[in-house]
């Protein structure tokens, strides 16, 4: 379809880390079901590390796409680099969204700070 | 791998019929209708022709039909027209539905910053608007009542002639956008007392961008194109013969098979209608008995319409939603909303319409996809976990 670049479709038709991690050390969730899109993602972090990341979405094709790459982008890496992902960052990582489907993009980076946040307090606590 | 074509609502594959009657005027017969010698004298004949046999399959005089580019041009000149009679006579306050086609609800938008009093009536929950809501909305200064005569998205057909016998019994021009109805359901100006009347030629197997605008006897219209004396002065512009007798073709087709189609169609979606049913947390938009013979929709609490149709694409299965994302707007479709369906289940919709070109083994096949994809979506979707554990209340509100 025209309206996604190839690599949303890839990752909207084969998201990358879909699921629940039982035991997460940080979940965070965005959006609302009256918009029509909510994010959910799972962190499990050892040592400031990101050593496991899963997500749930209901929402459009570029929401899925979007909640993929960002999951993929920010596994593996530190807790302070996966704060600093930005939604242009995953917009570029997916060559593109159309215009009325960044917010999605901005959903993904919200809910992976919302994930990092919820870490943060639980570890205070 | 062979696509399923089920959005015949949004438009129709055009039949061999109405090609077949296009091309002479392409090809031989493409004079100017306007042009005194022998070829354009020949395409003003055709198109009278055309004008007959549009008239004929609604039960219209010849001369009562205007030939426009399409439905929404229809919609827009009925509703324009009967604005302005009704202006000149102090008449400005206009009825109508809350989930009719934005070809009527943005022209009566306008209407309404020119002063006009634009009464919107509810739709109830099964999509219908009853001719009861209309007799006790009618006051004095109402100029027009326009109804839609089924609606595109979820099917319904309207009580359109007791509508009809209201609006005539109390001297109100009724306007009915037919673009669903036409060459599907056996229309008749004259006995459902119809006023003014819009249909489009690619909704029933013809070309795009033409369309007709029914106008009884002695409405004058009121030109929203300027120009040349075509259409008897109301529609400027040299007429679009090829596609005229496309549309002419069409529908005299149409309203041909009408019977047997009408019986296989209602067959296919009654038997979608049943095993769609058994998908839990769905439900059937629309009324299950007045309905357009080929529609089918539905809501999936749990999933988002978008996402539902790109997998289904990627299926072979060409369908439609009316969720925010396919709107290309920040809301659900308003007509899932005006029958009452919460955004939150409006963004889960999915419309599949049939013709009568699709198959039982198309349908079997529909039913088989539709279920699996339906079910790896809210496998996903977080707001489905919390529904099926009914945690969707304390977290997200139940939001009308």
């Amino acid at each position: 379809m025209a309206l996604y670049s190839e690599k949303v479709m890839d990752h909207f038709r084969n998201p990358r880390n879909v699921g629940m991690i039982e035991d997460a050390d940080g979940i965070g969730e965005v959006g609302n079901a009256r918009c029509g899109d909510i994010m959910k993602i799972y962190l499990k972090i050892d040592d400031e590390i990101v050593t496991d990341v899963k997500f749930e979405t209901f929402g459009c094709g570029s929401a899925i796409a979007s909640s993929s790459m960002a999951t993929e982008m920010i596994k593996g890496r530190s807790v302070a680099e996966a704060l600093e992902l930005t939604n242009q960052a995953v917009t570029e990582a997916l060559d593109g969204l159309p215009s009325h489907k960044v917010h999605c993009s901005v959903l993904a980076e919200q809910a992976v700070r919302a994930a990092v946040q919820d870490y943060y307090e639980r570890h205070r606590s | 791998m062979n696509k399923i074509y089920a959005d015949n609502a949004a438009t129709t594959k055009m039949s061999r019929t109405a090609i077949d009657a296009m091309l002479p005027y392409m090809e031989e017969i493409w004079g100017n209708p306007s042009s005194l010698y022998e070829d354009g004298q020949k395409a003003a004949e055709a198109l009278w022709s055309a004008r007959e046999r549009i008239a004929a399959c609604i039960g219209a005089k010849p001369k009562e039909i205007y030939f426009t580019s399409g439905g929404s041009e229809a919609d827009n000149q009925a509703i324009i027209s009967a604005a302005r009679l009704g202006a000149s006579a102090g008449k400005r306050h206009i009825i109508s539905s809350a989930f009719e086609h934005h070809a009527v609800l943005h022209t009566l938008e306008k209407l309404e910053k020119e002063g006009f009093t634009v009464e919107l009536l509810d739709v109830h929950e099964n999509g219908m608007v009853y001719p009861e809501q209309i007799a006790k909305a009618i006051r004095e200064d109402t100029c027009l009542v326009t109804i839609m005569y089924a609606n595109n998205e979820i099917g319904s057909i309207m009580p359109i002639s007791e509508i009809g016998a209201v609006c005539r019994e109390r001297r109100v021009l009724f306007h009915t956008d037919a673009v669903q109805a036409a060459g599907h359901l056996p229309l008749d100006v004259q006995r459902e007392e119809i006023d003014l009347l819009s249909l489009s030629a690619h909704k029933f197997h013809g070309p795009k961008g033409i369309g007709a605008l029914y106008a009884r006897e002695g409405i004058r219209l009121t030109n929203l194109i300027e120009g040349g004396s075509q259409e008897r002065g109301r529609r400027a512009g040299t007429e679009n013969v090829p596609a005229i007798m496309g549309m002419a073709a069409a529908l005299e087709e149409a309203c041909r098979d009408m019977d047997i189609h009408r019986k296989k169609l209602t067959d296919l979606r009654n038997r979608l209608i049943e095993g769609l049913s058994r998908i839990p947390h769905s439900m059937l938009n629309g009324d299950p008995v007045n309905r357009l013979p080929g529609n089918v929709s539905f809501c999936f609490e749990g999933i988002e319409g978008e996402s539902l149709l790109l997998l289904l694409d990627d299926r072979g299965i060409c369908a439609s939603s009316g969720s925010a994302c396919t709107s290309g707007s920040l809301d659900p479709s308003h007509v899932l909303l005006a029958i009452g369906r919460p955004h939150e289940t409006a963004h889960g919709s999915l419309r599949l319409t049939l013709s009568a070109d699709n198959t039982e083994e198309e349908v079997t096949k529909i039913l088989r996809v539709v279920p699996e994809v339906v079910a790896y979506l809210r496998n996903m979707s977080p707001l489905w976990k919390d529904i099926v554990s009914d945690r969707k209340e304390e977290k997200h509100g139940i939001i009308q």
